[in-house]
C-alpha cells in the first residue's frame, strides 16, 4: 500500500574542495547545497517556534568553528497558509552556508577530515517531510 | 420556425442529459483494505490500538508539530470531533515528531486540540505505506477498513463528505452478518 511519489526531497551537497589551513590562522569553508525545484526548507531563523531551522553543526576534526553564516532567507507565503498568516522564512534552490574556522597554533600538520551535519526540514506546496540530517565532510590540509 | 425547433432540440438535449454522478468521497465497500492495527501510547501513557475504535468512523491523521499544512487541517479536525463525536466518529492524531511529548504537549495545549493524540513511530508509518509526506490522513470505516486516503493538504469538504458518507451509510456487509447488538436476543 505504498503512497506513491510523496517522498522526501533530497538535498544535495556539492563536493567540497580541500581547504588549506595555516596553523594559528583562519580558514573558511563554504558548503553549497541545493533543493529540487518546488521544495523549500526553513531558514536558520524560521518565523514559527515549531518549525525546524536550517542548521550546520561541525562535530569533529582539527578546526574550531567560530561562526556560521547562513544564506539570506526569502519571505514567502504558501498555498497551505491562511491569508493572514505570517510569511515563512525559507531557502529554495541553490544556497551556500559559510563557516569561519580557527586553526589552533598547535594543530597537527597534514591532512585531516572536518566533519559535521546539515539539518533541514523541507516542504512543498501541500505537504512537509521529516527533518533530515546530511553528513558534511571536508578535507583539511593543516600547514 | 427552424430556429425555434433548433432551440427546442437543444433544450431537450440538455434536459434529458444524464446528471453527472455525485463524486464519491469514499471507496466502495468491497474495495476497502483493512487498516493495519497498531499499539501506540497517548499522552497519559495508555496503550491505544486502532482496533479499540471498531464500530466507529475514524479520521486517522499522521502529522507533526513542524508541519505547516498539518496546522491548517487541525482546526477542521477539532470541529469534526465536536460535530460528529456523538454519531460514532473520532479523530485520532498520530504525531511523527522525533522529539516526542516534549514537542507535542505544548503544541496540543497551544492549539487546544480536543481529540486523542498518539506518539507515532516508523513501524506504524511503514504499516500505512511508508508515510513520509505530512499530513497524510486515512478515513477508516466502522469495520476498520480504509475508506479514503489523503496525502498532503486536502480540502475540508473532501474530509467532511467522506465522514458524512460513512456515518450515513454504514457498510452493507455489516448488516445481517450474524453480529448481534447488545439488546438483541
Amino acid at each position: 500500500m505504498g503512497l506513491g511519489a510523496q517522498m522526501s526531497p533530497k538535498l544535495t551537497i556539492a563536493p567540497l574542495p580541500t581547504v588549506k589551513a595555516a596553523k594559528g590562522a583562519a580558514a573558511v569553508v563554504t558548503v553549497k547545497a541545493s533543493l529540487p525545484p518546488g521544495y523549500h526548507a526553513n531558514s536558520d531563523t524560521p518565523t514559527e517556534k515549531y518549525l525546524v531551522p536550517l542548521s550546520l553543526k561541525w562535530t569533529g576534526g582539527p578546526l574550531q568553528a567560530e561562526s556560521v553564516t547562513y544564506p539570506k532567507a526569502s519571505s514567502e507565503h504558501y498555498p497551505f497558509q491562511k491569508p493572514g498568516d505570517k510569511p515563512l522564512s525559507v531557502v529554495t534552490g541553490e544556497f551556500s552556508i559559510t563557516t569561519k574556522f580557527k586553526v589552533a597554533p598547535d594543530a597537527n600538520s597534514g591532512p585531516a577530515s572536518e566533519t559535521g551535519t546539515l539539518r533541514y526540514q523541507a516542504c512543498d506546496n501541500r505537504a512537509c517531510y521529516p527533518p533530515k540530517n546530511v553528513p558534511v565532510s571536508v578535507t583539511v590540509s593543516v600547514q | 420556425m427552424l430556429s425555434t425547433v433548433a432551440v427546442a432540440v437543444v433544450l431537450g438535449t440538455v434536459a434529458c442529459a444524464p446528471k453527472a454522478p455525485a463524486r464519491r468521497a469514499v471507496k466502495d465497500g468491497k474495495t476497502r483494505n483493512p487498516a493495519p492495527d497498531f499499539a501506540l501510547k497517548d499522552a497519559s501513557g495508555k496503550l491505544v490500538h486502532l482496533s479499540d475504535y471498531k464500530g466507529k468512523v475514524v479520521l486517522l491523521d499522521f502529522w507533526a508539530t513542524w508541519c505547516g499544512p498539518c496546522g491548517i487541517e487541525i482546526p477542521w479536525f477539532k470541529e469534526f470531533e465536536r460535530k460528529y463525536k456523538d454519531r460514532g466518529f473520532e479523530v485520532v492524531g498520530i504525531s511523527m515528531d522525533d522529539d516526542g511529548w516534549k514537542a507535542i504537549n505544548p503544541f496540543v495545549s497551544d492549539n487546544k486540540i480536543n481529540y486523542r493524540i498518539l506518539l507515532g513511530d516508523d513501524k506504524t508509518g511503514d504499516k500505512y505505506g511508508s508515510v513520509e509526506a505530512l499530513p497524510t490522513t486515512f478515513i477508516i470505516d466502522q469495520e476498520g477498513r480504509i475508506a479514503s486516503v489523503h496525502v498532503g493538504l486536502t480540502s475540508r469538504k473532501d474530509f467532511e463528505d467522506a465522514i458524512q458518507q460513512l456515518l450515513e451509510t454504514p457498510p452493507a456487509d455489516s448488516v445481517g452478518n450474524g453480529t448481534r447488538r447488545p439488546n438483541e436476543s
